[in-house]
C-alpha cells in the first residue's frame, strides 16, 4: 500500500478522534495568530458541548479583544459595559437560576476598570463562573501596560520597562479574591501545552458544576500571552510566559471548598 | 512500531501559521508550508506523515481550531 492511499484510509468519518466541536460556529476569529483568547474559547466550547448545557447556557463578553466572543460559541450572549460583566451576570444568574452563566473578561476589563465590580460579586458569592484572562497587557488598543503587567516589563506606555515605585505592583487577583469567604472554587490555569489545555477544561467543567450549588463564585485565572503586544512570535511569547509570568503568578488551585 | 497510526487535515485557508501545533506535536509531524495561504500566512501541514500517532495534541493547542485527527489502530 502506498503512503497515499494509506492516508486516505485513515482520514474517513469514523476514525475521528479530534475535530471542532458544533458549539464553535464557523466564523474565521480575529484574533492575531497564536492567541490564548482562541483557545480558551474552544476549551470552554467544548466543555459545554460534553456537559450538553448549550442551550442553557449565558455568557457574559467584556470590552477588550475578547469583546467579539458571541461570533464564536453558539450559546446566548449578553455583552457589558466595561468592566461591568460580574454586576450583568450577577442579574442574570439571579433572574434565570436555572441558567449556567459566565462572564469572560480580560486583565484591562477585570482588574483595572472592573475592579470593585468582580470584589463584590466575589464577596456577594454569585453562581456564577469568572474566566479572567490574564496575559499582563491591553492587546485590544496597542499594548499599554495593565494592572498585571510584570515589573520592568516594557509596554507602549512603560517603555522604559515598569516602574513599581511609580505605578504600583502587578496585581494578584486570584490571591485577592480566593481571601473573600464568597468564593468558592479560585484556580489559576494556562493553556499553553496539550497538558494545560485537559486541566483548563477540568478547571472548566468544575466552575460550571458549581453554579448549580449557590454556595459561591468559581473564578478561574488563566495566563495567557498576547504576542502582538508583547512583540514576539506565538512560540516565543509561550516561552516567556513560562519564564517571566509563572514564578509572579504560580499555576494551581487556590481555594477549593 | 507505534500502536496508532493517525493523521490530521488542516483547513489550510483557516490556519494562521502560528506554529504552537509543531511545538506541541511529540513525533515532529507538523511543519509550516514554505507556501502561504490566500491570507499569507505558513500554513501548517504534515511534513513527516508517517510518525503521527493520532494523539490530537496539536488540535488541542490550536487558537483557530482548524486541525481534525484521525487515528486507527496500526496493523
Amino acid at each position: 500500500m502506498t503512503a497515499t492511499t494509506e492516508l486516505k484510509n485513515i482520514i474517513s468519518e469514523e476514525n475521528v478522534v479530534y475535530k471542532k466541536t458544533s458549539v464553535l460556529l464557523d466564523n474565521e476569529m480575529h484574533y492575531c495568530p497564536g492567541c490564548t483568547h482562541g483557545v480558551i474559547h474552544k476549551a470552554i466550547a467544548e466543555v459545554i458541548d460534553e456537559m450538553g448545557i448549550q442551550e442553557k447556557t449565558v455568557g457574559v463578553s467584556p470590552v477588550g479583544c475578547s469583546v467579539l466572543a458571541y461570533n464564536y460559541l453558539d450559546i446566548d450572549w449578553q455583552q457589558a459595559a466595561h468592566g461591568r460583566a460580574p454586576a450583568l451576570a450577577t442579574a442574570t444568574s439571579r433572574l434565570m437560576p436555572d441558567k449556567y452563566v459566565f462572564t469572560y473578561q480580560g486583565d484591562g476589563d477585570l482588574a483595572s476598570i472592573g475592579c470593585a465590580e468582580i470584589m463584590h460579586a466575589c464577596n456577594r458569592g454569585e453562581s456564577i463562573v469568572v474566566f479572567f484572562v490574564n496575559n499582563a497587557i491591553y492587546g485590544m488598543t496597542g499594548g499599554q501596560m495593565a494592572p498585571t503587567t510584570l515589573e520592568g516589563q516594557v509596554t507602549a506606555t512603560s517603555p522604559y520597562g515598569r516602574d513599581c515605585h511609580t505605578t504600583g505592583f502587578p496585581m494578584k487577583m486570584s490571591e485577592m479574591v480566593a481571601m473573600l469567604p464568597g468564593t468558592r472554587f479560585v484556580t489559576r490555569e494556562s493553556a499553553e501545552t496539550p497538558g494545560a489545555v485537559r486541566k483548563l477544561k477540568k478547571a472548566i467543567r468544575k466552575g460550571f458544576e458549581n453554579t448549580r450549588e449557590d454556595k459561591g463564585i468559581s473564578f478561574i485565572e488563566i495566563v495567557g500571552t498576547c504576542s502582538s503586544g508583547w512583540k514576539m512570535s506565538p512560540v516565543q511569547s509561550n516561552v516567556w510566559m513560562k519564564e517571566n509570568m509563572f514564578p509572579y503568578y504560580p499555576l494551581g488551585t487556590l481555594k477549593d471548598e | 512500531m507505534a500502536k496508532f497510526k493517525g493523521a490530521i487535515v488542516v483547513d489550510t485557508e483557516k490556519c494562521k501559521g502560528c506554529g504552537l501545533c509543531v511545538v506541541a506535536c511529540p513525533t515532529k509531524v507538523i511543519e509550516l508550508a514554505r507556501d502561504v495561504n490566500g491570507k499569507g500566512y505558513h500554513y501548517a501541514h504534515m511534513a513527516n506523515a508517517d510518525a503521527c500517532i493520532g494523539c490530537s495534541s496539536c488540535g488541542l493547542v490550536c487558537p483557530d481550531t482548524v486541525i481534525t485527527v484521525y487515528r486507527v489502530k496500526a496493523s
